[in-house]
């Protein structure tokens, strides 16, 4: 019974039920108005933000081969453990646009070539040093120099000069790029004394926290930042702990081990959340998993194969049968409602005969060979099997070859015409689009070359009146849509889950898992 | 020199000369993995510049013989090399995680070995009798399940229903007190001992039952000892030998056999360390990891065949 009263008060604080509702089902249950009020008042209290306390978080993508130094960082564990030390010049807001970090503000010239980004005064490393403009500039200069191992260095190569100006940064580009302060968000670009070129992996920033000890892929602990300049970072301590295993890590959740966990597997996110003192977060996002086809490459160079295979797709189906509901329909385009200025296309639906006819037009006989792996995407396997069914009914046979999960990336992905993968989202589209589908670009996984597109991408970057850049994005999706080699059959959510001995949970933060990583910083401990 | 002391030599240096072909094995089967070392660092995410850069900077250019000596005069001068990805010494981190991984396997083995060994004593007492059958039916059992499926059950039971243990060893530290450590692993101990405990246990009952059909048994029968005293006074003694045997295998396979459970409880030992680093192509670890590995367990079969000899009189003087 205490378990039902706790989750009826949950709800009532998350405005999903009244005040007089929740003393009714009490009543129900037996218990008398007070104990009923005195307990929700309790539930709301939990509400205000608490200061002190451990979080523990459970996060999955960890490795014992991981290192400190931000440059290289690829998984959850190491962009969660970067912004907590460390902070970026600017960050995603929760809606999606920026706000200052170590930047206070940021303005663009009228060509859009020269950025200025004028440092927060009187802010502080947590070696004690203050942070100057100089640090801002070798920073940058680290990651996009010669010997350079940052992921974040495709940002970086549109930058020509930079240079620092007084407590300014002032960044001169070789072409116009209206987003260029959506590059510096990127949680690569953590500001580090003297950019971080003497000893990268010191875990030295202007973060919330600062690490106190570490072992790689196995626990990191961090405490508060007494000279943080912001207000985030509630907890006196937060421990972040590596659990790769699915099971393992929701059954550390489900018995107190720890607060707060990523990644709940949506097949038993379900299970999970009945659970009297567990809330799952279920939260839309830019990430979306893919069967991505060569568009140079026989016999995937015809359009109307490619089509015939879009139209053959059914993507409600795998998003209720891969995603078990946690996500949203794809449209072969790599950009949905989660970008800002995005604007829908025309919903593709599944159509056997309009597959068919394409099938037919292309002049392609025989099969139509797709590999995939377990690692592609969770699930992959599965989706390929149930392409396969949907195909048939169009009279398309799909041979599905799998393949192992070692070395997956290097000897398939962005090799093979047609296989399975999947991207995580960006903050913009553009970043997005020159990623993958820019003739020129590194992970042109689909081997998209268009000029049209091209030209359309290069004209958007430098446009700096929205509605003209809504336009072109709108142009530009369809182009992929109708001619690309991607077929994108859902967007998946963002599975997170908490207990309640941890609050403050904001839901529909824009950009990556665990509200944007912040989650650790800006959630609490309750009792 | 005596016999005794010839005999240990021969072993040591038949043992050492074996390690030898292993290393070739290992450093040979680890170069010949598909995937190279800086593609899997950087992930999918790797641009061909920040590629190049770093296989430049691992020094996975060099021709593999040249690399090979390299590594094996490490070894022989105690100096593992360096991790590629994390650029750690790997004495260092190994020196941790072994000492982790040994203290499991030790808990594991002080509750597995006498506990098999007391059943299969136990099984013969009343053998073809329903403590026999319960005891083989349950082990049986146990032993057929893969560790990670036995892992979640008792995972789900003990440490999310019961809440008895930890589900988990994520509080483990290798600087808690030593109650707070055997109780961060008290599940994993649960699934290692209900793995290796049909083998010996059977093997016990095995070799007790061989000997017990020998007529000195049925001498000492015949003088009216109990079953237990006969057991314990005249087949244990002469089972010895096969059961040590199995015991040292069992033992091995603790320590190098782990790789699953300690993934699946996260348990921070060599199993962890190991499949991060295959994940990452980081070969001077997994080499290192293989060597190490397989002289533990031509270490432990050494002392399983030195053990038999010195207990079998016929073995220790050999015509």
């Amino acid at each position: 019974m205490k378990s039902e009263l706790e989750y009826f008060s949950k709800r009532v604080s998350k405005g999903l039920m009244t005040r007089r509702e929740f003393v009714g089902r009490a009543a129900a249950l037996g218990v008398t108005a007070a104990v009923a009020n005195s307990m929700l008042a309790s539930t709301v209290r939990a509400q205000t933000p608490q200061r002190g306390g451990t979080l523990r978080m459970g996060v999955q993508g960890g490795a014992t081969t991981d290192t400190l130094d931000p440059a290289p960082a690829a998984n959850m564990v190491a962009a969660s453990v970067n912004v907590m030390w460390g902070e970026p010049l600017v960050y995603l807001s929760d809606d999606g646009g920026l706000e200052g970090r170590v930047a206070e503000s940021f303005e663009g010239s009228a060509d859009a070539m020269t950025w200025r980004f004028k440092l927060r005064s009187g802010i502080t490393f947590s070696n004690g040093q203050s942070v100057t403009a100089q640090d801002v500039v070798d920073t940058i200069d680290r990651h996009a120099g010669e010997d350079t191992k940052s992921g974040a260095l495709g940002l970086l190569r549109g930058i020509d000069t930079v240079k620092a100006d007084g407590d300014t940064v002032v960044i001169g580009l070789k072409s116009p790029n209206a987003d260029l302060p959506y590059y510096m968000q990127d949680y690569h670009l953590v500001i580090q004394p003297g950019g971080g070129k003497d000893d990268p992996a010191a875990a030295i920033g202007t973060g919330p926290y600062v690490l106190k000890s570490h072992e790689m892929g196995v626990r990191f602990v961090f405490e508060k930042n007494p000279n943080y300049w912001g207000d985030y970072g509630y907890a006196e301590t937060v421990e972040l702990i590596v659990i790769n295993d699915n099971t393992a890590r929701v059954a550390a959740l489900q018995s107190g081990q720890v607060d707060l966990i990523d990644r709940v597997p949506p097949r038993t996110a379900g299970l999970v959340d009945r659970a009297p003192n567990i809330t799952v977060h279920s939260e839309p996002s830019g990430g979306h998993y893919v069967f991505i086809m060569h568009t140079n490459t026989a016999p995937f160079d015809n359009n109307d194969l490619r089509l015939a295979l879009k139209y053959g797709i059914n993507r409600q189906e795998m998003v209720d049968k891969v995603l078990f509901g946690y996500g949203s329909v794809g449209n072969d385009i790599p950009v949905n409602e989660s970008y800002p200025l995005f604007s829908p296309l025309e919903q593709r639906a599944y159509d056997p005969d309009k597959a068919k006819f394409h099938f037919d037009k292309s002049g392609h006989s025989g099969s139509v060979l797709l590999r995939t792996s377990e690692n592609s995407f969770p699930g992959a396997p599965d989706a390929a099997a149930l392409f396969q069914q949907s195909l048939a009914a169009a009279g398309i046979d799909l041979e599905i070859k799998r393949e192992p999960n070692d070395g997956y990336w290097s000897e398939v992905w962005n090799k093979q015409p047609f296989c399975t993968s999947y991207w995580g989202g960006r903050p913009i589209q553009d970043q997005m689009y020159s990623t993958a589908y820019l003739s020129t670009a590194d992970w042109n996984d689909t081997r998209f070359n268009n000029t049209q597109f091209d030209q359309l991408l290069l004209a958007a970057r430098a446009e700096l009146d929205e509605a003209k850049r809504k336009q072109m994005y709108v142009d530009m999706g369809t182009l992929v849509h109708n001619e690309g080699g991607l077929i994108c059959p859902m967007f998946n959510d963002f599975v997170d889950a908490q207990s309640d001995r941890v609050a403050g949970w904001q839901s529909g933060v824009k950009g990556f898992p665990f509200m944007n990583y912040t989650a650790p910083m800006r959630m609490w401990v309750t009792g | 020199m005596g016999p005794i002391a010839k005999l240990l030599a021969q072993r040591i240096s038949l043992g050492l000369l074996l390690l030898f072909f292993v290393s070739i094995l290992v450093f040979v089967g680890t170069s010949i993995l598909p995937g190279d070392v800086a593609q899997q660092i950087l992930g999918q995410s790797a641009t061909p510049e920040a590629l190049a850069n770093l296989r430049a900077e691992l020094g996975v250019n060099d021709p593999p013989i040249t690399r090979y000596f390299d590594w094996l005069g490490g070894i022989l001068t105690g100096d593992l090399g360096t991790a590629l990805t994390s650029g750690q010494s790997i004495n260092e981190a190994i020196g941790n995680r072994l000492g982790n991984t040994l203290f499991l396997a030790g808990c594991a083995a002080m509750v597995a070995v006498p506990l098999s060994i007391f059943l299969g004593l136990l099984a013969v007492r009343y053998r073809e009798r329903w403590p026999d059958k319960l005891i083989s039916a349950t082990t049986l059992t146990t032993i057929s399940m893969p560790e990670f499926v036995l892992g979640y059950i008792l995972m789900f039971i003990f440490g999310v229903q019961l809440r008895w243990f930890s589900p988990t060893a994520v509080g483990y530290r290798p600087d808690a007190d030593f109650l707070t450590r055997l109780e961060s692993i008290a599940l994993p101990v649960m699934v290692l001992t209900l793995v290796v405990l049909a083998h010996m246990m059977r093997m016990t009952r095995a070799a007790i039952l061989n000997v017990m059909q020998s007529a000195y048994i049925e001498t000492a029968e015949l003088k009216g000892m109990s079953t237990f005293k006969v057991i314990r006074k005249h087949a244990f003694p002469n089972a010895i030998s096969p059961i040590v045997n199995v015991v040292m295998l069992n033992l091995a396979y603790l320590v190098v056999g782990v790789v699953v459970v300690e993934v699946v409880f996260v348990y921070p030992g060599m199993g962890q360390y190991l499949v991060d680093h295959v994940t990452k192509r980081d070969l001077p670890v997994v080499q290192a990891c293989g060597i190490i590995f397989a002289a533990i367990y031509i270490g432990l079969n050494l002392v399983a065949d030195v053990v038999s000899i010195l207990t079998n009189p016929r073995l220790r003087h050999p015509k």
